[in-house]
């Protein structure tokens, strides 16, 4: 493709995830501040 | 849905759906944007004075073929599992542990108005502490991880309680198969040896607040007397910062109106040496004079860019830091049920105050109507846990159509609540910082991702 190069990205996908093993996040300022965005995943099935 | 902009000379197409992010040249960048209002003939026909016709073709094909592959222009699937979060399970697995109502700062912005939340000075017995813990366990299924946060007012005056905690956790953990991760949050005061040392061998991570140079931290963050904490506590936090090693740390600070240049606060910071850095921006009422304003937006903004473009500089001289709003993870991610549903408060995290009540989450405590049980009991007010589950992003009428919202989630609930009144309302400020934010993060994944794409 000559026009686009496509970045390496986790497939959003409903048939994984939702373990709920990763850490909370909270995106308030007294706390971790930040958004999903900067998690990583947690599930060790996966 | 897409989202494209351009930063530091790339041009970068976000496919909120699929979470692709893709680098296009400038062609690619308008046949994109032409694509869905136009059909192929519009677009060569719209092209025809500036690129010629095959080249054209040529990259609708690669549009098509990206189109075809899920990557651009994908549906939203995700809307119908989010309806289903109600039925969500009650699991619990983070408490943040509110152990001194407290505090030996007098800091003017402090949300908690000096740690005591608008209530009474308060301490948490070990009793409360133990019966918080039990209780997290109890309600956390199957979860192995489980996340305590020392929170306050400042838990260093309460630290003999915080340490018994931890060594109860410590001893209940193997038998019911769980793995505690603790957090220390702390301004700084108190810190010493022993409070390094144990740190060190027991919390996973400890938050330091500072908020940069010394006449921006001198402002805010002053004693009881109005004397400023700077010179007290930098020499403790550098010490404790290089005891960490690799256990992760990370300063956080708030900047406001007066302090719009806070990217000198961060390299400042570096300075000092500290390298996982935090900054936020201040949520207040509008009338107060350090709000931040409409004129602040576009300096917000261009530090942001500063940031990002330093921060790729010292990378490759080999000093990196971090920023924690530019951490992203594009390949290992959190999964499509996180994105949707965000930090948890009132579910799957709740704070628990000195004595024993749960509210949503820490920036709740005080506020009654939030009350939603407490340590003995459990959650008894289950209406309010049931509107928290569904405080997700596609619960908030503003993230309709945002592209930003799997990266964001929604949004704070709380922040949501003192702007608007609601908790399915939206910071909208906040939300442009953070969708700038976002740019920039994702554009240094880029640089990072492509070096050697200047063409
Ligand atoms: S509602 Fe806001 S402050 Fe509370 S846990 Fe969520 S992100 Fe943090
Ligand atoms: S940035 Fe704002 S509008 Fe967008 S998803 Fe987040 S809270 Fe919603």
């Amino acid at each position: 493709m000559k026009h686009i190069i496509t970045l390496d990205t986790r497939e959003m996908n409903e048939a994984n995830g939702g373990c709920g093993e990763c850490q909370t996040s909270c995106q308030s300022a007294c706390k971790t501040s930040c958004g999903v965005a900067n998690q990583k995943c947690e599930n060790t099935a996966e | 849905m897409i989202h494209q902009y351009k930063l530091n000379g790339y041009n970068i197409v976000l496919d909120v759906f699929s979470g692709s992010v893709h680098v296009v040249d400038d062609l690619g960048y308008e046949v994109i944007a032409l694509y869905e209002e136009n059909t192929p003939e519009e677009i060569v026909k719209k092209l025809a004075d500036r690129y010629p016709e095959s080249e054209v073709r040529d990259c609708i094909d690669d549009v098509e073929e990206l189109k075809a592959a899920g990557k651009l222009f994908t549906e939203d699937r995700f809307k119908p599992i989010s309806f289903d979060f109600k039925k969500r399970s009650n699991v619990i697995k983070a408490l943040c542990l509110h152990v001194a109502h407290t505090c030996n700062l007098n800091c003017s912005y402090c949300f908690a108005s000096q740690g005591k939340y608008n209530g009474e000075r308060a301490i948490m017995s070990f009793e409360v502490g133990k019966r918080a813990l039990d209780f997290l366990v109890e309600n956390s299924g199957k979860r192995r991880n489980l996340e305590v946060d020392f929170f306050g007012g400042e838990p260093l005056m309460n630290w003999q309680v915080v340490k018994d905690l931890v060594a109860y956790a410590r001893s209940i953990e193997k038998e019911k198969n769980k793995n505690f991760r603790f957090t220390l949050t702390t301004n700084g005061v108190l810190v010493d040896d022993e409070v390094i040392d144990f740190a060190n061998r027991e919390m996973s991570n400890v938050v330091m607040s500072i908020d940069g140079r010394k006449e921006v931290h001198d402002r805010f963050r002053v004693d009881y007397a109005g004397r400023g904490s700077y010179d007290n506590i930098i020499p403790k936090f550098q010490k404790f910062a290089a005891a960490r090693g690799d256990r992760s740390y990370y300063v956080r600070g708030t900047y406001t109106h007066l302090n719009t240049d806070f990217t000198e606060d961060l390299f400042h910071l570096a300075d000092l040496g500290f390298t996982e850095l935090s900054m936020e921006p201040v949520v207040t009422a509008p009338d107060d004079p350090v709000a931040l304003t409409e004129e602040d937006f576009p300096k917000l903004c261009e530090q942001y860019e500063i940031l990002a473009k330093d921060m790729l500089r010292r990378k490759k001289d080999g000093k990196p830091i971090t920023f924690y709003h530019y951490m992203i993870d594009l390949s290992h991610g959190p999964c499509i049920y996180k994105r949707i549903s965000g930090c948890g408060s009132g579910t799957e995290y709740l704070a628990v105050t000195p004595w024993g009540d749960l509210y949503p989450c820490h920036q709740f405590v005080g506020d009654e109507k939030y009350k939603m049980g407490d340590i003995w009991q459990g959650v008894t007010n289950t209406e309010l846990r049931d509107e928290f589950k569904l405080t997700n992003v596609y619960a908030r009428p503003d993230c309709e159509n945002c592209w930003a919202k799997l990266y964001c989630s929604g949004g704070c609930a709380a922040n949501a609540y003192h702007a608007t009144g609601d908790i399915r309302g939206v910071y909208e400020y906040g939300c442009r910082l953070f969708k700038k934010r976002m740019e920039c993060a994702i554009m240094m994944q880029v640089a990072e991702n492509m070096p050697a794409s200047e063409e």
